[in-house]
């Protein structure tokens, strides 16, 4: 027994003496030294037990699949909190959800949101959105948005729906951002063959509409240019988006684009640039300036705060929230980061130019007439096709001579493969 | 080595096995203070970086795990499905065969349930659930059988024979997500039979579904005790026991290891496979490559934790679970980093681990007479 207590002794002192440790370094530097580990300052104010207020009456929860050290996340999250000034919501109207997987525990987290008396409950991420539904048809009396889901017009469920931001136009303003730059380079003798890299996620229409939109921005700017797609099969990791990419420049790509999440193709490009190869990078969701200072020309983004703000006024004032939502350019929804330090010249002015003439629009980012598919111009295509049987569930795609991406349904439904796009994997 | 210490330069810390079992009470003795140990060091933990009260983090842990009645039931639902796992797992590592493939038996199980949801709706409701059911064992049975069947015929290693055949169900299941996807395109099955719900696992306490999983508790919970019989008062179980300890020695028992070996592994599967039907058709209501989720791998520790005894599991998948809670409850109310929790649960399923090595070494420290 007494080897018991001697052992229990050394235990207990090794703790103590940490825990003193700790103690005198916590009282010291409690508020602000830990941004090492995390970003924020602990928020009591985000606990569950917190009084529903009255002021408002409006309650949301926000079920989001990473927290804010994930991109897309903090994107959303960053979106909401913007969107809660607007509207008037205090700290205590919002129910945070971090890090929930796409599968029954969405719901479950649903359920509890309105059991704490929301009344709004948002999902952030696609599978969520089958889960959300569920929600929403055994909660008649909750609205459910599930962000960039498809599935709100079919489900018929009036308190169900969904959002998404028109993507695709600022990813065709980041082409051209791309394509000026190529063009310098090709005027200059640096570049004989304008060959671009795309380090996708999924083949999905979600990033087909969106590395399409990108090459018809570059194509706007330099007409031969040709682009190969590599997926990753995940929307990040950041090993594999840097792996692809290295493959990509090892190909001979000199623009590499990407539809991932992670700062991984960025970085790579960096390194590669930095040991003396002609590469530049345009990102996705935030600004790459700090992982690549001299590649990164711009990376396209959405500003979600501009759809959240519309929800929680309409929701407030109890108003019909629209069962597929989606805005671009005209209302600020989307936009580039700011320009990295290697642009080319006029950059700024040609990419004001297609950022006045989209929300004048004048410019259709997928008219049929900038492209092909097997040598031909298109005159039909699907837009939704939720049952798979080749017709289209809405309406025809092509109307006026160019395709209307997310007009019918708010999620991107571009998957036509346009001719001088190659998919790798 | 023994000669050394005696000489005079006996190292002022070592150890050795304990020659006769410790004591019930006294083992579960250590456990419990490794527990607490390893709540005190997480406290510490929470204290150098986030500067967080540790008691009011371990209260916001108990209440993401049973704040309500809901999270109460969600929390109860998921030990269930990881109990279901482990004791489906113990009689086959009981024996010393490295069932590594409860993923894919589970997966399986699951493709099995979705197939009798998606096809075999028009079934009558008790007739569906018995046909899910059978369905599901005998697909995670199958997925069993044959790491079996190849370990007794030509000794192959079951351990990367289950491990490569996680691999195939994970596959098998992406082939159906594509067959059975919905909405086209998505990539995703959906929920299935959301408008009738048939093939769900209804509510034992209340109307409807999702209100309450108690038959996902009784299922369970039946299996739990039938395996606890089986194992500790059966002949199969005694033979169990016996190869685990020493194959040889069962061989000279005359015990029929080769047949032991199938007939284990196709129960283990089996049970894995019935841990897929309650993840599909009590909780989820769908197929994906994530149903399992890890979970197979999980009830191993929960398994050897419990020293294989199919009650005592109880106790761990519940604990592992309200850890899981827990740490997802702190990082949404503190807005600490899905990383600090999985830190603590690090911490505590270290000392849990830890203290079976006190349980099963004794230390001695030098200057003191070792009790023979």
């Amino acid at each position: 027994m007494k080897k018991y207590l001697a052992l229990f002794l050394a235990l207990v002192m090794t703790l103590a003496l940490v825990a003193c440790g700790s103690g005198n370094s916590g009282a010291t530097s409690a508020p602000s030294t830990d941004s090492s580990t995390t970003t924020t300052t602990p928020a009591a104010s985000g606990s569950t037990d917190a009084a529903p207020a009255a002021s408002s009456g409006l309650k949301v929860g926000a079920i989001l699949v990473g927290d804010e050290n994930e991109g897309y996340t903090y994107a959303h999250i960053e979106g909401i909190r913007k969107a809660m000034s607007a509207a008037g919501l205090s700290d205590s109207d919002v129910v945070w959800f971090y890090n929930i997987p796409e599968n029954e525990e969405c719901y479950d987290k649903c359920i509890e949101a309105i059991q704490q008396g929301c009344n709004l409950v948002i999902t952030n991420s696609y599978s969520h959105q089958q889960f959300a539904e569920l929600a929403a048809s055994e909660h008649p009396e909750v609205e459910v948005v599930a962000m960039t889901g498809d599935t709100a017009l079919k489900s018929g469920l009036p308190n169900f729906h969904n959002a998404f931001n028109m993507t695709f136009e600022s990813r065709y303003v980041s082409g051209i951002v791309a394509g000026m730059k190529l063009k310098e380079l090709m005027d200059a003798g640096t570049v004989t063959d304008p060959y671009i890299g795309y380090v996708g996620a999924f083949p999905y229409a979600e990033v087909v509409s969106g590395y399409t939109g990108f090459f018809l921005g570059i194509q706007s700017i330099v007409p031969t240019a040709h682009m190969d797609v590599q997926y990753t099969n995940s929307w990040f990791d950041l090993q594999a988006e840097a792996q692809t990419a290295e493959a990509l420049m090892a190909r001979g790509c000199v623009i590499i684009g990407q539809h991932a999440d992670s700062t991984g193709a960025p970085s790579a490009v960096q390194s590669a640039k930095d040991n003396g190869a002609t590469v530049y990078s345009v990102g996705y969701n935030i600004d790459m300036l700090s992982v690549a200072p001299t590649a990164a020309l711009t990376s396209s983004t959405n500003d979600w705060s501009v759809f959240y703000t519309y929800l929680f006024n309409t929701a407030k004032n109890g108003g019909t929230i629209s069962t597929d939502w989606s805005e671009g350019y005209e209302t600020g929804a989307v936009a580039i980061t700011p320009l990295g330090p290697e642009v080319a010249a006029g950059t700024a002015e040609a990419v004001a130019a297609a950022e006045a003439a989209i929300k004048a629009g004048t410019l259709h980012v997928f008219d049929t007439k900038t492209f092909t598919v097997g040598g031909e111009e298109v005159t039909s295509a699907l837009t939704f096709d939720s049952d798979g049987d080749w017709t289209n569930d809405t309406n025809e795609g092509i109307v006026d001579g160019y395709y209307h991406e997310s007009e019918y349904i708010s999620a991107p439904s571009f998957s036509l493969r346009i001719d001088g796009i190659t998919e790798l994997n | 080595m023994s000669t050394v210490e005696r000489s005079g330069h006996e190292p002022f810390i070592r150890m050795s096995k304990r020659g006769e079992m410790l004591p019930a009470g006294k083992a579960w003795g250590i456990r419990v203070l490794g527990f607490f140990l390893s709540l005190v060091v997480s406290g510490v933990v929470i204290i150098a970086i986030s500067g967080l009260n540790p008691a009011a983090v371990f209260a916001t842990m108990a209440t993401g795990a049973f704040g309500s009645a809901k999270t109460s039931w969600v929390t109860i639902r998921d030990a269930m499905t990881l109990l279901c796992i482990a004791v489906g797992l113990a009689p086959a590592f009981k024996m010393r065969f490295w069932n590594i493939g409860a993923e894919g038996q589970i997966l399986v199980g699951g493709i099995a349930t979705a197939a009798c949801m998606i096809y075999l709706k028009a079934l009558p409701a008790p007739l569906l659930m018995l046909v899910m059911i059978l369905a599901s064992m005998i697909a995670g049975g199958l997925w069993g059988f044959f790491p079996g069947l190849f370990k007794a015929r030509w000794n192959t290693n079951e351990t990367l024979f289950t491990l490569m055949m996680n691999y195939i169900a994970i596959q098998l299941t992406s082939f159906f997500v594509a067959t059975w996807e919905n909405p086209y395109g998505s990539n995703s099955v959906g929920i299935i039979n959301m408008q009738k719900k048939q093939g769900w696992l209804p509510n034992l306490f209340s109307q409807g579904y999702n209100g309450d999983y108690g038959w996902n508790v009784v299922i369970v919970l039946l299996v739990t005790l039938v395996m606890y019989l089986y194992m500790n008062h059966s002949k199969h179980g005694y033979e169990i026991a016996v190869i685990g300890d020493s194959e040889n020695t069962a061989r000279y028992a005359g015990i029929r290891v080769n047949r032991a070996y199938v007939r284990t592994i196709v129960l283990s599967g089996a049970i894995c496979g019935l841990a897929g039907f309650v993840a599909v058709s009590g909780a989820s209501h769908t197929i994906s490559t994530s149903t399992a989720g890890g979970r197979g791998f999980t009830a191993i520790i929960v398994a050897w934790l419990a020293q294989f005894n199919s009650v005592v599991m109880i106790i761990f998948s519940f604990l592992l679970v309200v850890l899981q809670k827990g740490a997802q409850a702190i990082a949404s109310a503190y807005n600490l980093s899905q990383e600090v929790s999985q830190i603590m649960t690090g911490i505590i399923l270290f000392f849990l681990l830890g203290s079976e090595f006190f349980v099963n070494y004794t230390i001695h420290f030098r200057g003191k007479k070792v009790a023979s």
